[in-house]
């Protein structure tokens, strides 16, 4: 007897993977701010405590997710440190709510955001720099005529693989804003879910293979955004 | 007029530090060019940058046309955009991602009217068929002409050069130095030059200093400038 899979994606389907590009895209929207101050913190200045900053930006990457989503439930959690004084003063609650999502991935993808940002701002020549200050620049017009036009490809890249890791997010997630269908179910957890259930397979297969293609895109459209601003670079 | 008389050092090589303490005493009247000549490492680069606000010297004072630009003794100094100072560098250092013309118009004052304008530059320099162009689509000889070009466009009141022909071809530096010379006939600012070639010194500068180990020497007259 043979098994026929359909590939067309059922509605419920289709609301989980939109829910997973929206906790994406802002993902990448509310880390762009924050990451590039970082990384231009991180590349640029010389300061007390570089080091333990720098260790800290980094911790996403070696501490288990799990342990990262309890962290955020303790801090921004309704009964949080932070987050009961939100919801007491103005009815804000992330648990079980798609923001609660975004933020948890941004927590996992913020590093390597800050990464790929930091390392095209160290390729900028200070020397342009240093040639833009004697031309009457101010260190603020310094910075958005000449570092961050040049070091774009490096932001571009930090956004998409933000976005990536975000598709990916599911440790942090689970823990922090819950699995609740049509609110905080993205991909990765919907097709953990439907792996638990005993007629999910087909389902969980067509979200895996559309989680490659998504994550695949992503990485092509990187290569070769950063590719093209590179050459126009030179 | 500017007048430097400062004490700085070597920011570039920690072995020296210790020892090296650099001091430069000089003027330079409008519609003059110093010509500074020494070795590798002697410090006139740096001397470059401590006038154009790039480094801070450790002692003394700069000052262009009556204005203080540095005082160690007052704690003044100016930021480097805050210095009307025309500076080309040895390499060119035009912005990659912009095109020639915008590389030109980048340091004019946006709101008081020029005293030196685009379309004089562009005249003098002979760079008008490079306005659309890119850096990277230019010789080094067009490089250094749109770099001279883009200094004089910040409407400076001296003129720093740091061997701005080193990187090119004795043909393109023929091609280069008549310019030169005539930028700095035409705009009559205080103008530093700093070379290694003896000829460059001769053919645009009225006096020349040697800096050795440090110290900037007396002034010698030029021996043979060309006209």
């Amino acid at each position: 007897m043979t098994t026929t899979h359909s590939w067309i994606l059922s509605p419920a389907e289709l609301t989980i993977i939109w829910l997973s590009i929206k906790v994406a895209i802002f993902c990448v929207l509310i880390l762009c701010l924050p990451a590039l101050f970082t990384a231009w913190l991180l590349a640029k200045k010389s300061f007390i405590g570089k080091s333990l900053l720098d260790a800290i930006v980094h911790l996403p990457m070696v501490l288990p997710p799990v342990v990262l989503g309890y962290g955020l439930l303790i801090l921004l959690g309704r009964k949080g440190w932070l987050g009961s004084w939100l919801y007491t003063h103005w009815q804000v609650q992330f648990t079980f709510h798609w923001t609660g999502a975004v933020i948890a991935s941004a927590v996992m993808a913020y590093p390597l955001m800050v990464r790929a940002i930091r390392q095209a701002l160290l390729q900028v020549d200070p020397k342009l720099e240093q040639a833009a200050q004697t031309l009457g620049a101010n260190p603020v017009r310094v910075f958005f005529s000449i570092t961050l036009p040049l070091s774009s490809h490096g932001l571009l890249t930090g956004g998409i693989l933000a976005f990536s890791r975000s598709l990916g997010e599911f440790g942090a997630t689970i823990t922090f804003a819950g699995n609740l269908e049509g609110e905080t179910r993205t991909l990765p957890l919907a097709i953990y879910s439907l792996t638990q259930s005993p007629d999910g397979d087909a389902a969980a297969l067509r979200l895996v293979v559309f989680s490659i293609l998504l994550s695949v895109c992503a990485l092509l459209l990187s290569q070769w955004c950063e590719r093209g601003l590179l050459n126009r670079h030179r | 007029m500017l007048t430097v008389n400062i004490h700085y050092q070597h920011p570039t090589s920690t072995a020296q530090l210790a020892q090296a303490n650099y001091r430069a005493t000089f003027t330079v009247a409008a519609g003059q060019c110093l010509g500074i000549m020494g070795p590798s490492g002697a410090g006139k680069t740096t001397l470059l940058h401590a006038i154009a606000g790039l480094l801070n010297p450790t002692a003394g004072e700069i000052l262009v046309h009556g204005t203080v630009w540095y005082d160690g003794t007052r704690a003044i100094h100016l930021a480097p955009h805050q210095r009307p100072v025309g500076v080309v560098f040895q390499e060119g250092r035009l912005f990659p991602h912009l095109s020639i013309e915008q590389n030109l118009r980048y340091g004019m004052p946006r709101r008081a009217t020029p005293t030196i304008s685009l379309h004089e530059v562009i005249d003098i320099l002979a760079i008008k068929a490079l306005l659309q162009r890119t850096p990277s689509q230019l010789s080094g000889g067009e490089r250094q002409r749109v770099a001279l070009g883009r200094a004089l466009l910040r409407q400076p009141q001296i003129l720093l050069m740091d061997e701005p022909l080193s990187g090119l071809d004795a043909a393109l530096k023929q091609q280069v130095l008549p310019y030169i010379q005539q930028v700095i006939q035409r705009f009559s600012m205080p103008t530093i030059y700093v070379s290694h070639a003896q000829d460059e010194i001769a053919r645009v500068a009225d006096q020349v200093r040697v800096m050795d180990h440090g110290v900037l020497g007396q002034a010698r007259p030029v021996i043979a400038k060309d006209d």
